[in-house]
């Protein structure tokens, strides 16, 4: 008998052995040659789109996957070519990005911080993604931000209002195309006063959360300053469905106006319970009563129905836009998909092609020459109208949309109009606003996970 | 006293949902001795009726009208329901209009069937298994039937309204002899609390008034000896879970124009409705009721201003913190026979 024999545990022993003498150069390889994370290195490239597929914002996720997918369509030259026609910067050609065709993986956030945490790890980590784009709460978007400068990769938030994105959490890798709550307050007050008199007194029914605080924060700061009043702030527990214990004391309190800094279904319920008993169809301290909903989605429009007739409240975007860059993203996806984007649609579908074009014009996918190539930018085209990139917050600022729940909507899509258009002058702050972490909140460094 | 009457007021249809769902909860586990965790569904499954009664309702069929433009410009696409077209214009906006009540009708067969199916198909073979068992089995059937109603109606809730008779508030105050707008109420919402109160009364009455109801009535107290008796009780039990699920159904039925229905409605329900059932005491009709009602109220207390800033957060804790007092004092509830669940 020969001691040679192959024997099942020295098969193991050698292949084990074998097999990490072959892996050894590879991971000295990747490790050393990789400049950062998830660097390309054949034809294609990755883009990671974290949005919540399940839970009470999976319709709003859906829209923001459509419109990310038009996106990627767009960036290799396939459809119409949507916003490449109109926007201003020239670097993005339909050839993909930096000459890679585009790919994209998608993650569930389920609007829950840890899963939209848990997902965004596994595309970065497993799949490559080189960005993260998208999401529908701000909880989210700080979280998944926080994640993504510490893997080195660039995040560009989906629907998140809260001032603390770009406020006290703002992040070196993070980016924000969304308005904020104290946006929508600025571009809000004036409107308010003008419609309603400087002469009001508000009560406030606010989520019991970051954004909700901000949100209250503002409209309340914005609002007093015209020389409203306001009269009381309730905090409601976020899972609350029936809010009809918070509105029937209102009329009651001496107010005129209820403010609701409510979102998603909070806000379709409260508006719900709010004309149910009434309220608009009273008249205190000699005026009619009148809602304010701050913040306005046209999903959250369709899910209170008629309840909205009337009343107004603020937008990022609003498909019925007449400006160039709009009507094109209007038919490209109208024309896909049979309906008009939504707002946090046309945020995703605009982060898209900004991160894509940032790529081009920086020569490279390494988050830090992407970020510095999005810091300051300046463009139009993209449906926003004239858009600038803050470099020292991070934070997009745009015209803002004051609108108003139609009287009489013709159709499904309808449900919105347009009152004004505010000026970005007017919801311009300061980068160190207090409402913002002041002069301590800061971006710190760029992370290219190198 | 107006706020006091006003918060009364707003805990008796907070709590006729409560009783409603309750009853139905108590109704199972007193006759089949089941923690259906699945309750919630069932309750979100009637307020789906509603849904797709209004949704049949509305099918339409098209025309395209010229003279109008759709959002990419195209000659826009009008519906025009069916009903409409048969009936005549204003008797069809009629019919749509009260869609809810008609749902009412629509929802008993479905809700009977659904819980028979639901008894037959899978709750039966979990008779003798632990309650453990029972509570894994019936919520994970209630986080499939909600994801196969968000599969077909989506995550996003769809308003099911009153009808336009019913909708707007009175001013009960002004009843009273208050000052106007000082105790404002919703019809619906009180058309809701006179449902649930008629619902209730119906289901007591059957179980006091009829034989069958005496026959489990007793089958209750004590099963092995009716069935001793030659009755066939597993019959007339699984009768009262499609009488239970009913009960469920018919309540999210109406629950639609309080707060549009959306695929989660049930969860949110479910919690609530099983303390409602333990400080009522487990398997006591009367004390399921009373609870849900009481709970409601005293819900309803605690979401006013007064209770929120003398008690931050007391809004959120009031319902388990009467609960933790009952199971501590009381541990069989307000109104639980002797012996259940204080071994």
């Amino acid at each position: 008998m020969s001691n040679n024999e192959l024997t099942r545990r020295g098969l193991l022993r050698t292949g084990a052995v074998a097999g990490a003498g072959v892996a050894l150069p590879t991971i000295f390889t990747a490790s050393s040659a990789a400049a950062y994370t998830n660097e390309p290195t054949g034809g294609t490239v990755t883009l990671g789109f974290n949005v919540p597929q399940t839970g009470p914002y999976a319709d709003e996720g859906n829209d923001e996957l459509l419109a990310q997918q038009l996106a990627v369509e767009h960036l290799n030259g396939e459809g119409d070519g949507g916003c490449l026609n109109t926007f201003t910067s020239k670097a993005l050609k339909g050839n993909g990005i930096l000459g890679k065709k585009v790919t994209f993986v998608t993650g569930d956030t389920q609007t829950k911080s840890d899963a939209a945490r848990a997902s965004a790890k596994s595309m970065i980590e497993k799949d490559g993604a080189i960005m993260i784009n998208g999401g529908s709460s701000s909880g989210v978007a700080v979280a998944v931000q926080g994640l993504c400068q510490d893997a080195g990769v660039i995040f560009m938030a989906g629907l998140t209002h809260s001032n603390d994105t770009t406020g006290k959490d703002r992040k070196k890798n993070g980016f924000r195309h969304f308005f904020n709550a104290y946006m929508s307050a600025a571009a809000l007050a004036p409107v308010l006063s003008k419609e309603m008199g400087a002469d009001r007194r508000a009560y406030h029914l606010t989520a019991d959360y970051t954004w909700g605080w901000t949100q209250q924060e503002s409209i309340a700061a914005a609002t007093e300053a015209m020389g409203w009043e306001t009269v009381n702030n309730v905090l409601t527990p976020l899972a609350s469905t029936d809010f009809s214990s918070y509105i029937a004391p209102v009329l009651n309190s001496g107010a005129d106006v209820l403010v609701l800094n409510h979102y998603g279904g909070n806000m379709v319920n409260s508006l719900t319970n709010a004309i149910q008993f009434g309220l608009l169809d009273k008249v205190a301290n000699g005026k009619d009563f009148k809602i304010v909903v701050p913040l306005y989605s046209e999903l959250m429009a369709a899910g209170a129905g008629e309840n909205i007739k009337g009343v107004l409240g603020s937008m990022n975007y609003n498909w019925q836009l007449d400006n160039e860059g709009s009507k094109a993203f209007v038919k490209s996806f109208g024309e896909k998909y049979g309906k008009p984007p939504s707002n946090s649609a046309q945020t995703c579908y605009a982060q898209v092609l900004l991160y894509a074009d940032a790529c081009e014009r920086a020569g490279t996918f390494n988050p830090c020459g992407v970020a510095e190539a999005l810091e300051g930018f300046e463009f139009d085209g993209l449906g926003n109208g004239k858009t600038l990139y803050r470099a020292e917050d991070h934070q997009c600022f745009k015209d803002v949309l004051v609108v108003r729940g139609a009287q009489n909507p013709t159709n499904a899509y309808d449900t919105l109009e347009i009152v004004e258009v505010t000026p970005v002058e007017q919801v311009m702050y300061a980068p160190d606003h207090p409402m913002f972490g002041g002069a301590e909140a800061s971006l710190g460094e760029c992370n290219s996970g190198a | 006293m107006d706020a006091i009457i006003l918060q009364i007021l707003n805990g008796l249809d907070k709590g006729s949902a409560y009783a409603l769902i309750a009853l139905g909860l108590t109704l199972i586990f007193g006759t089949l001795g089941v923690v259906n965790f699945a309750h919630g569904a069932l309750f979100m499954i009637g307020a789906f009726c509603a849904v797709t009664v209004q949704r049949l309702l509305n099918l339409s069929f098209q025309t395209v009208d010229e003279t109008q433009k759709d959002f990419l410009g195209n000659p826009l696409k009008v519906d025009t329901p069916y009903v409409e077209a048969w009936f005549g214009p204003e008797v069809g906006a009629t019919i749509i209009d009260w869609s809810v009540p008609l749902a009412v009708v629509f929802a008993i067969p479905i809700m009977l069937a659904v819980g028979y199916a639901m008894e037959r198909g899978l709750i039966k073979h979990f008779y003798k298994r632990p309650h453990a068992d029972q509570i894994l089995v019936t919520f994970g059937l209630a986080i499939v039937l909600q994801e196969i109603i968000k599969y077909f109606f989506g995550a996003n809730p769809i308003q099911t309204p009153e009808p336009s008779a019913l909708k707007g508030s009175l001013d009960i105050g002004l009843m009273l002899g208050f000052d106007p707008n000082a105790i404002i109420y919703p019809i619906w919402r009180l058309v809701y609390f006179a449902f649930a109160a008629v619902i209730i009364g119906g289901v007591f009455a059957f179980l006091q008034f009829t034989t069958f109801g005496m026959v489990v009535r007793a089958g209750m107290a004590d099963r092995e000896t009716v069935g001793l008796l030659g009755i066939n009780i597993d019959k007339r039990f699984t009768i009262m879970f499609g009488i239970a699920a009913g009960v469920a159904g018919l309540a999210g039925v109406m629950y639609g124009p309080l707060n549009p229905p959306n695929y989660h409605m049930g969860m949110d329900f479910l919690v609530l409705s099983f303390v409602v059932v333990v400080v009522g005491g487990m398997g006591s009709l009367p004390g399921a009721v009373a609870a849900g009602f009481l709970l409601g109220v005293l819900e309803s207390f605690a979401s006013t201003t007064w209770a929120t800033t003398t008690i931050p957060g007391i809004n959120q804790i009031i319902i388990y913190l009467v609960a933790i007092i009952i199971l501590l004092t009381r541990p069989r509830g307000l109104m639980g026979r002797k012996g259940v669940m204080e071994e």
